[in-house]
Protein backbone atom coordinates (compact mmCIF):
# COMPACT_ATOMS: atom_id res chain seq x y z
CA UNK A 1 0.00 0.00 0.00
CA UNK A 2 1.52 3.27 -1.16
CA UNK A 3 0.13 5.13 1.85
CA UNK A 4 2.59 3.22 4.03
CA UNK A 5 5.40 4.82 2.03
CA UNK A 6 4.32 8.31 2.96
CA UNK A 7 2.73 7.91 6.38
CA UNK A 8 5.60 6.07 8.03
CA UNK A 9 5.62 5.71 11.79
CA UNK A 10 8.58 8.05 12.21
CA UNK A 11 6.78 10.79 10.28
CA UNK A 12 3.63 10.42 12.33
CA UNK A 13 5.74 10.42 15.50
CA UNK A 14 7.43 13.72 14.60
CA UNK A 15 4.03 15.15 13.61
CA UNK A 16 2.31 14.18 16.83
CA UNK A 17 5.31 14.95 19.07
CA UNK A 18 7.30 17.62 17.25
CA UNK A 19 10.86 18.25 18.48
CA UNK A 20 12.13 21.77 19.10
CA UNK A 21 8.77 23.34 18.32
CA UNK A 22 9.05 26.61 20.21
CA UNK A 23 10.36 30.11 19.82
CA UNK A 24 14.05 30.58 20.49
CA UNK A 25 14.58 33.65 22.66
CA UNK A 26 17.54 35.68 21.49
CA UNK A 27 17.81 33.88 18.16
CA UNK A 28 19.70 36.13 15.79
CA UNK A 29 18.28 34.37 12.72
CA UNK A 30 14.61 34.07 12.05
CA UNK A 31 12.73 33.40 8.83
CA UNK A 32 9.14 32.69 7.90
CA UNK A 33 7.43 31.29 4.84
CA UNK A 34 4.16 29.74 3.89
CA UNK A 35 2.94 27.42 1.21
CA UNK A 36 0.13 29.35 -0.42
CA UNK A 37 -1.33 26.17 -1.89
CA UNK A 38 -2.40 24.73 1.43
CA UNK A 39 -1.68 27.32 4.11
CA UNK A 40 1.23 25.47 5.70
CA UNK A 41 3.46 27.90 7.53
CA UNK A 42 6.82 27.62 9.18
CA UNK A 43 9.02 30.03 11.12
CA UNK A 44 12.58 28.87 11.79
CA UNK A 45 14.69 30.34 14.59
CA UNK A 46 18.43 29.75 14.67
CA UNK A 47 21.24 30.68 17.00
CA UNK A 48 24.81 30.44 15.72
CA UNK A 49 28.01 30.04 17.70
CA UNK A 50 30.67 31.12 15.27
CA UNK A 51 30.24 28.90 12.22
CA UNK A 52 28.22 26.29 14.09
CA UNK A 53 24.43 26.02 14.27
CA UNK A 54 24.10 26.06 18.03
CA UNK A 55 20.32 25.76 18.23
CA UNK A 56 17.39 25.57 15.81
CA UNK A 57 13.69 25.66 16.63
CA UNK A 58 10.52 26.13 14.62
CA UNK A 59 6.97 27.31 14.96
CA UNK A 60 4.17 26.71 12.52
CA UNK A 61 1.09 24.87 11.47
CA UNK A 62 0.35 22.57 8.63
CA UNK A 63 0.10 19.04 7.38
CA UNK A 64 1.98 16.06 8.75
CA UNK A 65 4.60 16.24 6.01
CA UNK A 66 5.53 19.90 6.49
CA UNK A 67 5.54 19.70 10.26
CA UNK A 68 7.41 16.40 10.58
CA UNK A 69 9.99 17.59 8.07
CA UNK A 70 10.57 20.72 10.15
CA UNK A 71 10.85 18.69 13.34
CA UNK A 72 13.38 16.27 11.85
CA UNK A 73 15.30 19.14 10.34
CA UNK A 74 15.85 20.82 13.70
CA UNK A 75 17.36 17.60 15.05
CA UNK A 76 19.51 17.06 11.98
CA UNK A 77 21.15 20.48 11.88
CA UNK A 78 21.64 21.24 15.57
CA UNK A 79 25.33 21.35 16.47
CA UNK A 80 26.65 21.07 12.93
CA UNK A 81 28.70 23.60 10.94
CA UNK A 82 26.62 26.03 8.89
CA UNK A 83 28.21 24.69 5.70
CA UNK A 84 27.11 21.14 6.59
CA UNK A 85 23.58 22.35 7.35
CA UNK A 86 23.40 24.06 3.97
CA UNK A 87 24.75 20.94 2.26
CA UNK A 88 22.13 18.83 4.03
CA UNK A 89 19.42 21.25 2.87
CA UNK A 90 20.68 20.91 -0.70
CA UNK A 91 20.84 17.12 -0.40
CA UNK A 92 17.34 17.02 1.06
CA UNK A 93 16.00 18.98 -1.88
CA UNK A 94 17.96 16.63 -4.13
CA UNK A 95 16.24 13.65 -2.50
CA UNK A 96 12.87 15.32 -3.08
CA UNK A 97 13.75 15.95 -6.72
CA UNK A 98 14.67 12.29 -7.07
CA UNK A 99 18.33 13.16 -7.80
CA UNK A 100 19.85 11.99 -4.51
CA UNK A 101 19.24 8.60 -2.96
CA UNK A 102 20.62 8.90 0.54
CA UNK A 103 21.23 6.07 2.92
CA UNK A 104 19.77 5.98 6.39
CA UNK A 105 23.32 6.43 7.75
CA UNK A 106 23.62 9.85 6.16
CA UNK A 107 20.06 11.03 6.58
CA UNK A 108 18.78 9.35 9.72
CA UNK A 109 15.04 9.84 10.26
CA UNK A 110 14.89 12.16 7.26
CA UNK A 111 15.09 9.23 4.89
CA UNK A 112 11.52 8.44 5.93
CA UNK A 113 10.36 11.42 3.86
CA UNK A 114 11.65 9.82 0.66
CA UNK A 115 8.22 8.30 0.04
CA UNK A 116 6.83 11.81 -0.50
CA UNK A 117 8.58 11.84 -3.89
CA UNK A 118 5.72 9.62 -5.12
CA UNK A 119 3.30 12.48 -4.36
CA UNK A 120 4.65 15.41 -6.40
CA UNK A 121 2.16 17.93 -5.07
CA UNK A 122 3.26 17.19 -1.49
CA UNK A 123 6.98 17.77 -2.17
CA UNK A 124 6.49 21.47 -1.46
CA UNK A 125 5.21 20.53 2.00
CA UNK A 126 8.37 18.55 2.72
CA UNK A 127 10.86 21.18 1.53
CA UNK A 128 9.15 24.23 3.08
CA UNK A 129 11.11 24.13 6.35
CA UNK A 130 14.38 23.57 4.50
CA UNK A 131 13.78 26.58 2.29
CA UNK A 132 13.20 28.69 5.38
CA UNK A 133 16.32 27.31 7.09
CA UNK A 134 18.44 28.02 4.06
CA UNK A 135 17.19 31.58 3.82
CA UNK A 136 17.75 32.08 7.55
CA UNK A 137 21.33 30.82 7.29
CA UNK A 138 21.95 32.79 4.10
CA UNK A 139 20.64 35.85 5.90
CA UNK A 140 18.47 36.73 2.93
CA UNK A 141 15.63 37.51 5.27
CA UNK A 142 12.75 35.94 3.42
CA UNK A 143 12.22 32.48 2.09
CA UNK A 144 12.47 31.86 -1.62
CA UNK A 145 9.62 33.01 -3.73
CA UNK A 146 7.50 34.30 -0.89
CA UNK A 147 8.44 37.96 -0.95
CA UNK A 148 4.96 39.46 -1.00
CA UNK A 149 3.84 42.16 -3.35
CA UNK A 150 1.35 44.29 -1.49
CA UNK A 151 -1.72 45.63 -3.20
CA UNK A 152 -4.76 47.37 -1.76
CA UNK B 1 -28.49 13.72 -26.85
CA UNK B 2 -29.66 11.81 -23.85
CA UNK B 3 -32.98 13.12 -22.64
CA UNK B 4 -33.20 13.55 -18.86
CA UNK B 5 -36.09 15.97 -18.99
CA UNK B 6 -38.35 14.34 -16.41
CA UNK B 7 -35.99 13.32 -13.63
CA UNK B 8 -32.26 13.29 -13.07
CA UNK B 9 -31.32 9.78 -14.12
CA UNK B 10 -27.81 9.84 -12.67
CA UNK B 11 -26.78 6.45 -14.05
CA UNK B 12 -27.69 7.57 -17.57
CA UNK B 13 -25.89 10.88 -17.02
CA UNK B 14 -22.75 9.07 -15.88
CA UNK B 15 -22.61 7.16 -19.16
CA UNK B 16 -22.22 10.50 -20.95
CA UNK B 17 -18.99 11.29 -19.02
CA UNK B 18 -16.17 9.05 -20.26
CA UNK B 19 -13.74 10.11 -17.53
CA UNK B 20 -16.02 8.73 -14.81
CA UNK B 21 -15.13 5.19 -15.87
CA UNK B 22 -11.48 5.73 -14.90
CA UNK B 23 -10.00 3.97 -11.92
CA UNK B 24 -7.48 5.13 -9.32
CA UNK B 25 -5.33 2.08 -8.71
CA UNK B 26 -7.89 -0.63 -8.01
CA UNK B 27 -10.62 1.82 -6.97
CA UNK B 28 -13.25 3.42 -9.18
CA UNK B 29 -12.76 7.17 -9.48
CA UNK B 30 -15.03 9.08 -7.10
CA UNK B 31 -14.82 12.65 -8.37
CA UNK B 32 -15.91 15.09 -5.66
CA UNK B 33 -14.11 18.19 -6.90
CA UNK B 34 -16.59 19.71 -9.31
CA UNK B 35 -16.44 23.10 -7.58
CA UNK B 36 -12.86 23.31 -8.86
CA UNK B 37 -13.79 22.10 -12.32
CA UNK B 38 -16.57 19.88 -13.58
CA UNK B 39 -16.11 16.89 -15.83
CA UNK B 40 -17.28 17.05 -19.45
CA UNK B 41 -19.91 14.94 -21.21
CA UNK B 42 -19.35 13.47 -24.67
CA UNK B 43 -21.79 16.06 -26.03
CA UNK B 44 -19.40 18.89 -25.04
CA UNK B 45 -16.22 17.08 -26.09
CA UNK B 46 -17.86 16.24 -29.43
CA UNK B 47 -19.11 19.79 -29.99
CA UNK B 48 -15.63 21.20 -29.48
CA UNK B 49 -14.06 18.54 -31.71
CA UNK B 50 -16.79 19.03 -34.33
CA UNK B 51 -15.99 22.73 -34.52
CA UNK B 52 -12.33 21.97 -35.21
CA UNK B 53 -13.11 19.13 -37.61
CA UNK B 54 -15.74 20.84 -39.70
CA UNK B 55 -16.17 24.57 -39.04
CA UNK B 56 -12.85 26.00 -37.89
CA UNK B 57 -12.02 29.51 -39.11
CA UNK B 58 -11.66 32.84 -37.37
CA UNK B 59 -14.99 34.39 -36.45
CA UNK B 60 -16.09 37.81 -37.73
CA UNK B 61 -13.22 37.96 -40.23
CA UNK B 62 -13.29 35.47 -43.07
CA UNK B 63 -15.45 36.20 -46.13
CA UNK B 64 -15.72 32.55 -46.89
CA UNK B 65 -17.87 29.60 -46.01
CA UNK B 66 -15.94 28.40 -42.96
CA UNK B 67 -15.61 31.95 -41.65
CA UNK B 68 -19.37 32.32 -41.79
CA UNK B 69 -19.94 28.95 -40.15
CA UNK B 70 -17.49 29.76 -37.36
CA UNK B 71 -19.15 33.14 -36.80
CA UNK B 72 -22.56 31.53 -36.76
CA UNK B 73 -21.47 28.90 -34.22
CA UNK B 74 -19.78 31.49 -31.99
CA UNK B 75 -22.65 33.96 -32.08
CA UNK B 76 -25.09 31.08 -31.66
CA UNK B 77 -23.24 30.22 -28.45
CA UNK B 78 -23.69 33.82 -27.28
CA UNK B 79 -27.44 33.56 -27.86
CA UNK B 80 -27.53 30.28 -25.93
CA UNK B 81 -25.74 31.87 -22.97
CA UNK B 82 -28.10 34.86 -23.04
CA UNK B 83 -31.12 32.58 -22.94
CA UNK B 84 -29.63 30.48 -20.12
CA UNK B 85 -29.05 33.54 -17.93
CA UNK B 86 -32.34 35.23 -18.75
CA UNK B 87 -30.47 38.13 -20.37
CA UNK B 88 -32.53 40.49 -22.58
CA UNK B 89 -30.28 40.09 -25.64
CA UNK B 90 -27.07 38.38 -26.81
CA UNK B 91 -25.41 41.81 -26.95
CA UNK B 92 -25.40 41.86 -23.15
CA UNK B 93 -23.09 38.82 -23.07
CA UNK B 94 -19.33 39.40 -23.31
CA UNK B 95 -17.31 36.26 -23.83
CA UNK B 96 -14.29 35.89 -21.55
CA UNK B 97 -12.10 33.02 -20.36
CA UNK B 98 -14.15 32.82 -17.19
CA UNK B 99 -15.07 34.70 -14.04
CA UNK B 100 -11.54 35.83 -13.22
CA UNK B 101 -11.26 37.62 -16.53
CA UNK B 102 -14.84 38.92 -16.24
CA UNK B 103 -14.26 40.48 -12.83
CA UNK B 104 -10.91 41.94 -13.87
CA UNK B 105 -12.68 43.45 -16.87
CA UNK B 106 -15.23 45.10 -14.58
CA UNK B 107 -12.66 46.26 -12.02
CA UNK B 108 -10.50 47.78 -14.76
CA UNK B 109 -12.94 48.75 -17.49
CA UNK B 110 -15.52 50.20 -15.13
CA UNK B 111 -13.67 50.67 -11.84
CA UNK B 112 -10.63 52.56 -13.13
CA UNK B 113 -12.87 54.82 -15.18
CA UNK B 114 -15.50 55.67 -12.61
CA UNK B 115 -13.97 55.25 -9.12
CA UNK B 116 -11.95 57.85 -7.23
CA UNK B 117 -10.90 59.07 -3.78
CA UNK B 118 -13.70 58.77 -1.25
CA UNK B 119 -15.55 56.09 -3.20
CA UNK B 120 -16.07 52.71 -1.60
CA UNK B 121 -16.10 49.18 -2.99
CA UNK B 122 -18.18 46.87 -0.80
CA UNK B 123 -17.24 43.18 -0.95
CA UNK B 124 -17.95 40.26 1.36
CA UNK B 125 -15.64 38.13 3.47
CA UNK B 126 -16.75 35.03 1.54
CA UNK B 127 -15.44 36.24 -1.81
CA UNK B 128 -13.10 34.16 -3.92
CA UNK B 129 -9.79 35.94 -4.48
CA UNK B 130 -10.93 36.70 -8.03
CA UNK B 131 -13.55 39.08 -6.60
CA UNK B 132 -11.08 40.69 -4.17
CA UNK B 133 -7.71 41.09 -5.84
CA UNK B 134 -8.94 42.88 -9.01
CA UNK B 135 -10.69 45.42 -6.76
CA UNK B 136 -7.56 45.88 -4.64
CA UNK B 137 -5.62 46.59 -7.82
CA UNK B 138 -8.27 49.11 -8.86
CA UNK B 139 -8.33 50.68 -5.38
CA UNK B 140 -4.55 51.09 -5.60
CA UNK B 141 -4.88 53.09 -8.81
CA UNK B 142 -8.02 55.09 -8.03
CA UNK B 143 -7.74 55.76 -4.29
CA UNK B 144 -11.09 54.06 -3.65
CA UNK B 145 -11.52 52.16 -0.36
CA UNK B 146 -12.46 48.50 0.18
CA UNK B 147 -15.02 47.45 2.78
CA UNK B 148 -16.33 44.00 3.60
CA UNK B 149 -19.65 42.51 4.72
CA UNK B 150 -18.72 40.10 7.56
CA UNK B 151 -19.92 36.53 8.03
CA UNK B 152 -21.98 34.87 10.73
CA UNK B 153 -20.73 31.77 12.52
CA UNK B 154 -22.98 29.73 10.22
CA UNK B 155 -21.19 31.10 7.17
CA UNK B 156 -23.98 33.43 6.05
CA UNK B 157 -23.55 37.10 5.18
CA UNK B 158 -24.07 39.14 8.34
CA UNK B 159 -26.33 41.86 6.99
CA UNK B 160 -27.12 43.35 10.43
CA UNK B 161 -24.63 46.17 9.86
CA UNK B 162 -25.40 46.66 6.19
CA UNK B 163 -26.80 50.14 6.81
CA UNK B 164 -23.40 51.46 7.89
CA UNK B 165 -21.45 49.51 5.26
CA UNK B 166 -23.59 50.32 2.23
CA UNK B 167 -23.84 54.11 2.05
CA UNK B 168 -23.85 56.90 -0.50
CA UNK B 169 -20.06 56.48 -0.66
CA UNK B 170 -20.52 52.93 -1.97
CA UNK B 171 -20.22 52.84 -5.75
CA UNK B 172 -20.11 49.10 -6.31
CA UNK B 173 -21.11 45.98 -4.38
CA UNK B 174 -19.22 42.82 -5.35
CA UNK B 175 -20.69 39.55 -4.11
CA UNK B 176 -20.63 35.88 -4.94
CA UNK B 177 -23.90 34.17 -5.77
CA UNK B 178 -22.73 30.97 -4.10
CA UNK B 179 -19.59 30.62 -1.98
CA UNK B 180 -17.06 28.13 -3.29
CA UNK B 181 -15.61 27.70 0.21
CA UNK B 182 -18.80 27.53 2.30
CA UNK B 183 -21.53 26.64 -0.17
CA UNK B 184 -23.63 29.59 1.00
CA UNK B 185 -26.21 31.00 -1.43
CA UNK B 186 -26.44 34.78 -1.02
CA UNK B 187 -29.65 36.88 -1.22
CA UNK B 188 -28.83 38.55 -4.53
CA UNK B 189 -32.13 40.33 -5.12
CA UNK B 190 -32.06 41.80 -1.62
CA UNK B 191 -28.48 42.99 -2.11
CA UNK B 192 -29.26 44.35 -5.57
CA UNK B 193 -32.16 46.39 -4.17
CA UNK B 194 -30.02 47.65 -1.29
CA UNK B 195 -27.21 48.61 -3.67
CA UNK B 196 -29.53 50.34 -6.11
CA UNK B 197 -31.15 52.30 -3.27
CA UNK B 198 -27.70 53.88 -2.77
CA UNK B 199 -27.14 54.30 -6.54
CA UNK B 200 -24.44 51.64 -6.33
CA UNK B 201 -23.88 48.94 -8.93
CA UNK B 202 -23.90 45.23 -8.03
CA UNK B 203 -21.52 42.81 -9.70
CA UNK B 204 -21.93 39.09 -9.07
CA UNK B 205 -19.36 36.30 -9.12
CA UNK B 206 -21.53 33.58 -10.64
CA UNK B 207 -18.82 30.91 -10.90
CA UNK B 208 -20.60 28.52 -8.54
CA UNK B 209 -24.13 29.86 -9.01
CA UNK B 210 -24.47 29.39 -12.78
CA UNK B 211 -23.68 25.65 -12.81
CA UNK B 212 -26.07 24.78 -10.01
CA UNK B 213 -29.14 27.05 -9.92
CA UNK B 214 -31.56 28.47 -12.46
CA UNK B 215 -30.55 32.11 -13.03
CA UNK B 216 -32.60 35.02 -14.31
CA UNK B 217 -30.38 38.10 -14.29
CA UNK B 218 -33.33 40.38 -15.00
CA UNK B 219 -35.43 39.01 -12.14
CA UNK B 220 -32.41 39.29 -9.83
CA UNK B 221 -31.83 42.83 -11.18
CA UNK B 222 -28.05 42.42 -10.95
CA UNK B 223 -25.98 44.81 -13.04
CA UNK B 224 -23.13 42.50 -13.97
CA UNK B 225 -22.60 38.76 -13.52
CA UNK B 226 -19.53 36.74 -14.44
CA UNK B 227 -19.61 33.01 -15.06
CA UNK B 228 -17.14 30.24 -15.84
CA UNK B 229 -17.81 27.56 -18.43
CA UNK B 230 -15.50 24.86 -17.13
CA UNK B 231 -17.41 24.59 -13.85
CA UNK B 232 -20.68 23.96 -15.71
CA UNK B 233 -19.66 21.02 -17.92
CA UNK B 234 -18.03 23.30 -20.51
CA UNK B 235 -14.44 23.59 -21.75
CA UNK B 236 -11.70 25.53 -19.97
CA UNK B 237 -11.30 29.11 -21.24
CA UNK B 238 -15.05 29.40 -21.84
CA UNK B 239 -17.28 31.76 -19.91
CA UNK B 240 -18.33 35.34 -19.92
CA UNK B 241 -19.85 38.43 -18.39
CA UNK B 242 -23.45 39.51 -18.49
CA UNK B 243 -23.93 43.26 -18.14
CA UNK B 244 -26.77 45.71 -18.44
CA UNK B 245 -26.42 47.42 -21.81
CA UNK B 246 -25.86 50.93 -20.46
CA UNK B 247 -23.09 49.71 -18.15
CA UNK B 248 -21.30 47.75 -20.87
CA UNK B 249 -21.59 50.80 -23.13
CA UNK B 250 -19.96 53.00 -20.50
CA UNK B 251 -17.13 50.58 -19.69
CA UNK B 252 -13.70 50.79 -21.29
CA UNK B 253 -12.19 47.73 -22.95
CA UNK B 254 -9.34 45.95 -21.17
CA UNK B 255 -7.58 44.43 -24.17
CA UNK B 256 -6.84 46.59 -27.18
CA UNK B 257 -6.15 44.77 -30.42
CA UNK B 258 -7.62 43.17 -33.45
CA UNK B 259 -11.35 42.91 -34.08
CA UNK B 260 -12.38 45.11 -31.11
CA UNK B 261 -11.88 48.37 -33.03
CA UNK B 262 -14.02 50.35 -35.41
CA UNK B 263 -11.29 52.57 -36.87
CA UNK B 264 -7.60 52.99 -36.03
CA UNK B 265 -5.64 56.23 -36.52
CA UNK B 266 -2.03 56.98 -35.56
CA UNK B 267 -3.02 58.73 -32.32
CA UNK B 268 -6.34 57.14 -31.36
CA UNK B 269 -8.89 54.48 -32.23
CA UNK B 270 -12.62 54.09 -32.06
CA UNK B 271 -14.15 50.93 -30.68
CA UNK B 272 -16.91 48.63 -31.75
CA UNK B 273 -20.03 48.60 -29.58
CA UNK B 274 -20.37 46.09 -26.71
CA UNK B 275 -19.86 43.20 -26.51
CA UNK B 276 -17.32 43.25 -29.36
CA UNK B 277 -15.16 46.05 -27.98
CA UNK B 278 -14.26 43.72 -25.08
CA UNK B 279 -13.24 40.80 -27.30
CA UNK B 280 -9.85 41.83 -28.66
CA UNK B 281 -7.81 39.19 -30.45
CA UNK B 282 -8.96 35.74 -31.46
CA UNK B 283 -11.31 34.39 -28.84
CA UNK B 284 -11.58 30.76 -27.62
CA UNK B 285 -14.15 29.96 -30.31
CA UNK B 286 -14.33 26.18 -30.05
CA UNK B 287 -14.50 26.51 -26.26
CA UNK B 288 -17.49 28.88 -26.30
CA UNK B 289 -19.19 26.58 -28.80
CA UNK B 290 -18.50 23.75 -26.34
CA UNK B 291 -20.01 25.87 -23.57
CA UNK B 292 -23.21 26.20 -25.61
CA UNK B 293 -23.33 22.39 -25.84
CA UNK B 294 -22.88 22.23 -22.05
CA UNK B 295 -25.79 24.63 -21.58
CA UNK B 296 -27.92 22.57 -23.96
CA UNK B 297 -27.06 19.54 -21.84
CA UNK B 298 -27.97 21.28 -18.56
CA UNK B 299 -31.19 22.67 -20.02
CA UNK B 300 -32.18 19.21 -21.22
CA UNK B 301 -31.70 17.98 -17.65
CA UNK B 302 -33.61 21.01 -16.41
CA UNK B 303 -31.90 23.40 -14.00
CA UNK B 304 -34.66 22.81 -11.44
CA UNK B 305 -33.84 19.11 -11.55
CA UNK B 306 -30.12 19.87 -11.32
CA UNK B 307 -30.81 21.91 -8.20
CA UNK B 308 -33.12 19.26 -6.69
CA UNK B 309 -30.48 16.57 -7.17
CA UNK B 310 -27.86 18.80 -5.58
CA UNK B 311 -30.02 19.46 -2.52
CA UNK B 312 -30.66 15.76 -2.13
CA UNK B 313 -27.04 14.61 -2.36
CA UNK B 314 -25.77 17.52 -0.27
CA UNK B 315 -28.25 16.71 2.49
CA UNK B 316 -27.07 13.10 2.46
CA UNK B 317 -23.40 14.14 2.50
CA UNK B 318 -23.91 16.59 5.38
CA UNK B 319 -25.76 13.96 7.42
CA UNK B 320 -23.09 11.32 6.87
CA UNK B 321 -20.15 13.68 7.47
CA UNK B 322 -21.66 14.97 10.71
CA UNK B 323 -22.36 11.39 11.82
CA UNK B 324 -18.72 10.52 11.10
CA UNK B 325 -17.57 13.32 13.38
CA UNK B 326 -16.61 15.93 10.79
CA UNK B 327 -16.87 19.66 11.45
CA UNK B 328 -18.77 21.46 8.68
CA UNK B 329 -17.98 25.06 7.68
CA UNK B 330 -20.98 26.83 6.20
CA UNK B 331 -24.74 26.46 6.51
CA UNK B 332 -26.26 23.03 7.17
CA UNK B 333 -29.65 23.93 5.72
CA UNK B 334 -29.52 22.68 2.13
CA UNK B 335 -32.17 25.16 1.01
CA UNK B 336 -29.65 28.00 1.40
CA UNK B 337 -26.50 26.27 0.26
CA UNK B 338 -24.99 24.52 -2.73
CA UNK B 339 -23.05 21.30 -3.05
CA UNK B 340 -19.58 22.49 -2.05
CA UNK B 341 -19.08 21.09 1.47
CA UNK B 342 -16.06 22.30 3.45
CA UNK B 343 -15.07 20.28 6.47
CA UNK B 344 -12.40 19.13 8.91
CA UNK B 345 -12.30 15.48 9.85
CA UNK B 346 -11.05 14.92 13.41
CA UNK B 347 -7.54 16.38 13.62
CA UNK B 348 -6.41 15.21 10.20
CA UNK B 349 -4.97 18.09 8.19
CA UNK B 350 -6.90 18.52 4.92
CA UNK B 351 -3.77 17.92 2.86
CA UNK B 352 -3.14 14.62 4.57
CA UNK B 353 -6.80 13.76 4.24
CA UNK B 354 -6.80 14.45 0.49
CA UNK B 355 -3.74 12.23 -0.02
CA UNK B 356 -5.30 9.38 1.95
CA UNK B 357 -8.69 9.70 0.22
CA UNK B 358 -6.98 9.69 -3.17
CA UNK B 359 -5.55 6.27 -2.36
CA UNK B 360 -9.17 5.09 -2.06
CA UNK B 361 -10.04 6.72 -5.40
CA UNK B 362 -11.82 9.69 -3.81
CA UNK B 363 -10.86 13.08 -5.28
CA UNK B 364 -11.52 16.06 -3.00
CA UNK B 365 -9.97 19.50 -2.74
CA UNK B 366 -7.79 20.50 0.18
CA UNK B 367 -6.57 24.03 0.77
CA UNK B 368 -7.86 27.53 1.24
CA UNK B 369 -9.99 27.39 -1.93
CA UNK B 370 -8.78 30.84 -2.98
CA UNK B 371 -10.80 32.22 -0.08
CA UNK B 372 -8.25 33.14 2.57
CA UNK B 373 -10.61 35.64 4.21
CA UNK B 374 -13.01 32.77 4.88
CA UNK B 375 -10.20 30.62 6.32
CA UNK B 376 -9.15 33.44 8.68
CA UNK B 377 -12.76 34.09 9.69
CA UNK B 378 -13.09 30.49 10.83
CA UNK B 379 -9.56 30.21 12.22
CA UNK B 380 -8.32 27.39 9.99
CA UNK B 381 -5.41 27.34 7.53
CA UNK B 382 -7.29 25.15 5.10
CA UNK B 383 -10.31 22.89 4.81
CA UNK B 384 -11.14 19.69 2.99
CA UNK B 385 -13.90 20.21 0.44
CA UNK B 386 -16.13 17.67 -1.23
CA UNK B 387 -18.29 19.12 -3.99
CA UNK B 388 -21.08 17.49 -5.94
CA UNK B 389 -22.64 17.78 -9.34
CA UNK B 390 -25.15 16.11 -11.64
CA UNK B 391 -23.16 12.88 -11.96
CA UNK B 392 -22.54 12.18 -8.28
CA UNK B 393 -24.37 9.40 -6.45
CA UNK B 394 -25.15 8.63 -2.80
CA UNK B 395 -22.86 5.63 -3.26
CA UNK B 396 -19.99 8.05 -3.85
CA UNK B 397 -20.80 9.83 -0.61
CA UNK B 398 -20.56 6.40 1.05
CA UNK B 399 -17.13 5.89 -0.58
CA UNK B 400 -16.01 9.22 0.89
CA UNK B 401 -17.15 8.23 4.37
CA UNK B 402 -15.49 4.81 4.10
CA UNK B 403 -12.24 6.47 3.03
CA UNK B 404 -12.36 8.71 6.10
CA UNK B 405 -12.07 5.60 8.25
CA UNK B 406 -8.67 4.91 6.72
CA UNK B 407 -7.52 8.43 7.59
CA UNK B 408 -8.68 7.94 11.14
CA UNK B 409 -6.79 4.65 11.39
CA UNK B 410 -3.53 6.29 10.26
CA UNK B 411 -3.76 9.36 12.46
CA UNK B 412 -5.40 8.00 15.61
Amino acid sequence: MALDDIYKEVILDHYKSPRNKRELPGAELQCHANNPLCGDEITVFAHLDGDTVEAVTFQGAGCSISQSSASMMTEAVTGVPVSDALKLAADFRGMMAGDVDPSEDEFGDLVALKGVVQYPIRIKCAVLAWDVLQDALDGSGNASGTQPHTVG
Amino acid sequence: MTDHRDTLDVEAIRRDFPILSRTVGEHPLVYLDSAATSQKPDQVIDAEADFYRHHNANAHRGIHMLGEEATEAYEGARATVARFLGAPSPDTIVFTRGVTESLNLVAQGWGRKFLGEGDEILLTEMEHHSNIVPWQMTADVTGATLRYIPLTDDGLLDLSGLGSLLTERTKVVGVTGMSNALGTITPLRQLADAAHAMDAMIVVDGAQLAPHLPIDVQALDVDLLGFTGHKMLGPTASGGLYGKAEILDAMDPMFGGGEMIHEVFPDHSTYKPAPFKFEGGTMPLAQQVGLAAAIDYLEALGMDNVRAHEEEITRYALDRLLDAGATIFGPKDVSIRGGAVSFWFKDVHPHDLATILNEQGVAIRAGHHCAQLVMRRFGVPATARASFYVYNTPGEVDALIDALDRAQAIFS
